[in-house]
């Protein structure tokens, strides 16, 4: 299940930012590693809602230091 | 003492080809870049013709660029690498490096667009680069940001003669000593259902959908209004001081600039061109030449009925008997009208016209209306003297905006 969520999340983040999606792993930080801007994290998170139909909010997308910890808040509230 | 301007890159991106060289092959062969739009939303318009650019910018730019920008941004984008590149991509103090680019419309197809996705689901599905694409200043700062410019990031705004103003205000950005490299243009991408309904409603579009490639007839007696064309063009300005220890090829000369304003109506020209003649006469002042040297125009000849003619009066007013010596052509006869990137794309002609001695034809120019009374190209390219000679290049925009442009041969 985690592995099909790291999968598509390579995928959004591939598409929205053009990161390469072997670069996408669970202990990659968003911002450190792999170059995220606070805009193109918004589009990642609305991809991230539409595809696993979960409301991320705001005050939760601080939280989401690392790939990992996304696709476990996804994981936990599909 | 006044620093001495000088061109050395060009880029371009048009419905007639994707860079510079393309383009201006395709003028001087009298190619045409307008067709019939293939969208199903053209049925119930007046108007179902345009230039759409003959690359598109989206598979240009990288994919993610593709993404976060407008249209008219990716064009921009397109023809400012170009003419960076061509200039050799001069090193210099980013504090001494400007970007003037333009738009007459600014991100209009993202807003509508963006509209569209607000209606159908709601505000928290809209972009987050929403609002940088639709700012007019969005392409100055895109290509500002891509060459990494911190003199000033500046956009004109006056509509069809925005283009023109930016290369006027780039060039002033030099000869006052703010900058020693600006890069600087026009564009626009706003080929929409919302404006092509808008520019019908006010009569201004040519309505001869049968016929595209003839559609857009700047001068002949059979013309109906302007065709909506879209696009980037892109200048590399640089005092002569830098261009020289740079080693830097010379491409051509900025001559001057003169910016007046109708003070008229919001959107019909002056019939006495008075405010179009004025700018011409202070351009070419500007420039420290006479209105004998100037053996060329790129007129902004838009193909509008009240246009073509008010223009050939404010050139005859402006420069007199010399009017009969001089070679005027209609390029937008080819690559329809572009609007905030008209000025620009047609003082990259100017300077290519200079620099090969060439003339390109007006297309579509066969029953010449006896009102205008200028010397005009058509049916093949024009020579140009030998020699240092010297051009204009018109630009007039909704608002009454008049401004003229004065460059000068290597």
């Amino acid at each position: 299940m985690s592995q099909e969520i790291l999968d598509g999340l390579a995928v959004i983040v591939n598409e929205v930012a053009g990161v390469p999606v072997e670069d996408v792993q669970s202990d990659k930080s968003f911002v450190d590693d792999l170059d995220i801007d606070s805009l193109s994290m918004v589009e990642v998170v609305m991809a991230a809602e539409d595809k696993w139909g979960v409301k991320i909010p705001d005050s939760e997308v601080k939280n989401l230091t690392t790939v990992g910890d996304a696709v476990a808040f996804i994981a936990a509230n599909q | 003492m006044t620093r001495e301007v000088v061109v050395t890159g060009l880029g371009m991106t048009t419905p007639v080809g994707g860079d510079v060289e393309s383009t201006w092959q395709a003028l001087l062969t009298g190619t045409s870049g307008i067709r019939l739009i293939d969208q199903p939303w053209v049925a119930e318009q007046p108007a179902k013709i345009a230039g759409i650019m003959a690359v598109d910018p989206a598979e240009v730019v990288e994919r993610v660029e593709a993404r976060r920008l407008d249209r008219s941004q990716q064009a921009a984008l397109v023809a400012a690498r170009e003419a960076w590149a061509m200039a050799g991509a001069p090193e210099i103090d980013p504090d001494r490096l400007g970007a003037v680019i333009s738009t007459g419309m600014g991100g209009l197809t993202s807003l509508m667009d963006a509209y569209d996705t607000l209606l159908d689901r709601g505000p928290s599905r809209i972009s987050p680069h929403m609002v940088t694409q639709i700012m007019p200043n969005g392409p100055a700062a895109i290509v500002g940001l891509e060459v990494g410019a911190r003199a000033g990031v500046h956009g004109q705004v006056s509509a069809c003669a925005s283009g023109a103003e930016a290369v006027s205000y780039a060039a002033r950005m030099i000869t006052t000593g703010r900058a020693d490299v600006v890069i600087c243009g026009g564009t626009e991408a706003v080929i929409h259902p919302i404006t092509m309904a808008g520019f019908a409603a006010m009569r201004a579009l040519s309505t001869r959908n049968d016929d595209p490639t003839a559609a857009s007839r700047p001068y002949d007696l059979g013309r109906d209004g302007f065709v909506m064309g879209e696009g980037a063009g892109v200048l590399v300005l640089e005092s002569a001081e830098f261009a020289a220890a740079r080693g830097a090829t010379i491409l051509g000369i900025y001559g001057g600039a003169g910016l007046t304003s109708d003070g008229h109506h919001i959107a019909q020209p002056d019939p006495e061109g008075l405010g179009a003649a004025r700018a011409i006469r202070f351009a070419i002042e500007d420039a420290g030449l006479s209105t004998s040297d100037i053996v060329h125009i790129n007129a902004h000849a838009t193909s509008t009925p009240q246009g073509d003619i008010a223009e050939s009066v404010a050139i005859r007013a402006a420069l007199g008997d010399h009017t009969d010596n001089v070679v005027v052509t209609g390029t937008k006869s080819m690559t329809g009208h572009l609007l905030g990137g008209a000025g620009a794309i047609e003082s990259v002609f100017t300077l290519l016209a200079l620099r090969d001695r060439l003339v390109p034809p007006t297309a579509n120019l066969v029953d010449k209306d006896p009102e205008i009374t200028l010397d005009v190209a058509a049916g093949a390219p024009r020579e140009l003297p030998q020699g240092d000679i010297a051009a204009l290049n018109n630009s007039f925009g909704f608002g009454g905006h008049d401004v003229a442009l004065v460059f000068r041969s290597a």
